[in-house]
């Protein structure tokens, strides 16, 4: 391939693609130069998934030019893409647990001993490069050994040793805590350095102005924005995004708190595979309050959730009462008619069914009240009402309410959720991850709703992976941590640095 | 397009099978057009051949409404054969208690006993599915088999009839049942009784329970998504007895009524299930799939699925082929339509799916005209 030191590692030019009906690039153009770290910024659905998938040969352009170094190419499929030095970091790894290190990054790859295995020589070079990126990746360790984030670099050493110039990676922080986030941002700047062009996909603003060298904005099927993280800070970032002004932390007046509305004393509970989950956890939650609840995922937090809203067994002596109701193994009727409502963090498994209608969802969990039923039958007008009127409450976008479900956008079905839930005017709200995969809009509505909740004295416990979100909504966050409380911050004085060593397990804070 | 989708898919399947009865046809040097002339005026020729389709067709309608039920909920239920089985053994049991009662009483308590005994035959595998993760696929099957047995051990024994003892001929009978729990005919001179409305009322009934009914509600949402209704509150175990209990009620009533719309007026066993039910506990799940599922569509399917047996039957008579025609008819067809219903769901899911990404994407179009 002749380097042509002027032009840039790749240029995607008017890059236009059209699915029936829709138009998922619109005449995109991106220029990333060798050494640079270029952001691709965009809410679900801006076009940023379509347009890797034009860039690994998984989809082909209608219109527009790719040149690789100069050179124009059709990228015909991800063969193509990966020997012309295109190297693909997906969010979800591509890993094989049982096999090592070393044996997942030869897979896929001609052996140099064909059609013998070269064991040798794959750790060489597996080890030759994790030093000189610093990655610290052993390749004779079997993966399953690993934990998230080293994975994560296993992923990146498959993309290296396949020579990959030119590296794509699909929100590689999400599974990451600060900490990891740190050491990840230095690896990256060290592949920079030595020359490689990478393509960070994200929306956590926070980062891709850390991270950034150059930033392309993309909204719906558009590029609104050219920056670099010196011209803009995140407040206009996330307009450009978003295509109107948004407010990242919604006002919080103060509310007086009121008596404890969710008291979990001594609970422990093991997960699905029958690991102890939870172990001897206390946490209050008072009317009035938000109180957050950081850590990564795995450290019990789902079983926290399914715990308190009644739908998982815990151990002998575990104590959950919403209002003074046992909740334990409760089931979800009993803890709704305490006052809970849930939000799952799973929503179109535990919180909505796709091939419901938009009403039928929102009647989920009433469709057996006196309202919605009389005399065995379901009352359809009555219904249509209800929804009619929650669908404008919450501002949940759809064609009409007897549309399917699966067919609204993740920020939608989320809002659905959240109106089905505080119809019933609950004192004790629990979300999980409520506004992950949401766009910025819905999630800045999210927000305020819960916030609205805490005003109006609901006992709120929100469970997140984004820290930027519990700073911004919680009065207290606390971090879990091997199903454990690390410690209980005032949201005042939390600070990122702080939550991020009690997320690693580090340090134990004090309570507030 | 999802309904032309619908709608074409076992249209093609039926042409199909067609297709193949042709060949064999050839094959038995008969002539197919003579041999679809045969079926078509066997099945429905005369007003006569109507009724007796029509009739074919009720226990397809019941057995197809009551899977369609069960479907709905996410639950297989293969147990129609011993559904009708348990059915007509409890009503025959209440037609023999009491012989005497007048027939406005009678009658809807042989319906009601058909109604509960599959009910029971139903709610087992369901109770076993829901409390003990015992596969309903297999517990509904062998259920068959146990209801065989039992209907020919009471049948030899408990209920038969004190004339085969008196004669010694022992047929495994029952002896003829009060004439106060017959159904009555509809058209005089035709074969055409009161059973073949009481099934299109119960698929009617159906429709309404899974549709308009909070019980309805929870099973459909039990059936898409066990893990939401479970959130939501919704008895997830109780929800799978019911389906299954329901289901095989509907098995049962059919069997209540094979029994008081029987020509001998008696229950009868030659040992096997397909000798009493006719094989309508399979032939009403494939009813249901060429119905979507619907049980108001099963209506008519079933009545072309009545059709098509009865047309056999004609077939055999009037061109002298083997009578085992009749059933590698029925057996072909079977494997057309329900290997349409795999391809109708794949072809739908695919268009939805198209579909699907097309309103996500314009969804985001419009919130952000709404946004700006």
């Amino acid at each position: 391939m002749a380097q042509d030191d002027d032009s840039p590692m790749l240029e995607m030019r008017g890059i236009t693609k059209r699915f029936p009906g829709v138009l998922a690039n619109d005449s995109i153009d991106l220029t990333v130069r060798s050494g640079e770290v270029h952001t691709l910024l965009g809410e679900n659905g801006a076009g940023k998934s379509t347009l890797m998938k034009i860039l690994f040969g998984l989809y082909q352009p209608d219109e527009g030019d790719i040149r690789l170094n100069g050179e124009s190419v059709k990228i015909v499929s991800p063969s193509f893409a990966i020997e012309h030095g295109i190297g693909m970091i997906h969010q979800h790894f591509m890993l094989v647990p049982t096999l090592t290190v070393a044996e997942n990054v030869a897979l896929g790859t001609r052996s140099t001993r064909w059609p013998l295995t070269d064991p040798a020589v794959v750790s060489e070079r597996v080890s030759e490069i994790s030093e000189r990126f610093g990655l610290a990746i052993d390749p004779s360790v079997e993966v399953w050994k690993l934990a998230v984030g080293e994975r994560q670099r296993v992923e990146i050493i498959k993309a290296l040793y396949r020579e990959a110039k030119l590296l794509v990676l699909d929100e590689p922080t999400a599974v990451l805590t600060p900490q990891e986030v740190d050491e990840f941002f230095e690896i990256l700047s060290g592949m920079r350095d030595s020359g490689h062009g990478l393509i960070f996909i994200s929306h956590k603003l926070r980062e891709v102005v850390a991270i950034s060298d150059e930033i392309t904005v993309l909204r719906n099927g558009r590029v609104t924005g050219h920056t670099t993280p010196g011209e803009s800070d995140r407040h206009q970032l996330a307009e450009l995004m978003v295509g109107r002004e948004v407010s990242l932390a919604p006002d919080r007046p103060p509310v007086d708190v009121g008596e404890p509305r969710l008291v979990i004393k001594g609970l422990s509970a093991t997960s699905d595979r029958g690991t102890l989950a939870i172990d001897n956890l206390n946490l209050e939650v008072r009317a009035g309050e938000v109180v957050g609840i950081a850590g990564v995922s795995g450290n019990g937090q789902r079983e926290l959730a399914e715990v308190v809203a009644g739908l998982r067994p815990a151990k002998q002596g575990s104590v959950v009462q919403i209002n003074g109701v046992d909740a334990v193994g409760a089931g979800a009727r009993t803890t709704r008619q305490a006052g809970l409502a849930y939000v799952p963090e799973e929503r179109m498994r535990d919180g909505a069914i796709g091939e419901f209608t938009v009403s039928e969802n929102l009647v989920l969990i009433d469709h057996g009240s006196k309202q919605f039923s009389s005399r065995g039958l379901l009352r359809f007008a009555e219904i249509k009402r209800h929804c009619r009127q929650l669908v404008d409450q919450f501002k949940v976008k759809t064609p009409g309410l007897d549309t399917s479900t699966s067919t609204l956008s993740g920020g939608n079905i989320q809002k659905l959720i959240l109106a089905r839930e505080l119809a019933s005017g609950p004192t004790v709200l629990l979300a999980a991850q409520p506004t992950r995969g949401v766009d910025i809009g819905a999630a800045e509505y999210i927000h305020q709703q819960i916030i609205a909740q805490r005003n109006l004295g609901t006992a709120a416990l929100v469970i997140s992976e984004d820290l930027d979100e519990l700073l911004a909504i919680s009065d207290r966050i606390a971090v879990m941590f091997e199903g454990r409380i690390m410690g209980i911050v005032a949201a005042e004085i939390a600070t990122r640095e702080g939550l991020g060593l009690m997320m690693a397990g580090v340090a134990e804070g004090s309570p507030a | 397009m999802h309904r032309l989708v619908s709608a074409a898919v076992p249209l093609m399947a039926a042409l199909a099978a067609f297709a193949c009865a042709a060949v064999i046809l050839v094959a038995l040097g008969a002539s197919p057009v003579d041999g679809f002339r045969a079926i078509f005026s066997g099945a429905f020729g005369s007003v006569d051949r109507l009724s007796v389709t029509a009739v074919r067709a009720a226990p397809l309608i019941l057995v197809g409404a009551g899977i369609s039920i069960s479907f709905r909920a996410s639950v297989i239920n293969i147990g129609g054969e011993g559904q009708i089985i348990a059915g007509a053994l409890l009503s025959t049991v209440v037609a023999l208690a009491f012989p005497d009662l007048p027939r406005p009483v009678l009658l809807p308590m042989v319906l009601v006993a058909g109604l509960v005994g599959g009910g029971i035959w139903g709610a087992i595998p369901g109770a076993l599915k829901a409390y003990a993760s015992v596969n309903e696929i297999l517990s509904t099957i062998m259920l068959n088999i146990v209801a065989v047995q039992f209907m020919n051990f009471m049948l030899r024994s408990p209920l038969i009839d004190p004339l085969e003892i008196e004669r010694g001929t022992r047929i495994p009978q029952t002896e003829r049942l009060s004439d106060n729990a017959a159904l009555p005919t509809l058209i005089g001179g035709t074969r055409l009784h009161l059973g073949v409305v009481v099934a299109i009322v119960a698929a009617i009934g159906a429709y309404v329970l899974l549709w308009r009914t909070p019980l309805g509600f929870r099973l459909r949402a039990v059936g898409h998504s066990p893990d939401a209704a479970r959130a939501a509150g919704i008895p997830v175990k109780r929800s799978i007895v019911t389906a299954l209990a329901l289901s095989g009620s509907l098995a049962g009533l059919a069997g209540a009524i094979l029994v008081f719309g029987s020509e001998g007026q008696r229950m009868v066993t030659d040992g096997s299930a397909a000798g009493f039910t006719g094989s309508a506990g399979f032939n009403g799940i494939v009813a249901a799939l060429f119905g979507g599922l619907h049980p108001l569509w099963t209506i008519p399917s079933a009545y072309v699925f009545g059709g098509l047996i009865t047309g056999a039957n004609h077939l055999q008579r009037v061109l002298q082929v083997p009578a085992a025609l009749a059933v590698t008819l029925n057996g072909i067809v079977v494997m057309f339509v329900v290997s349409s219903s795999n391809v109708r769901e794949r072809m739908s899911s695919l268009l939805q799916a198209r579909s699907e990404f097309r309103e996500s994407e314009s969804t985001i179009a419009s919130e952000e005209v709404v946004s700006s």
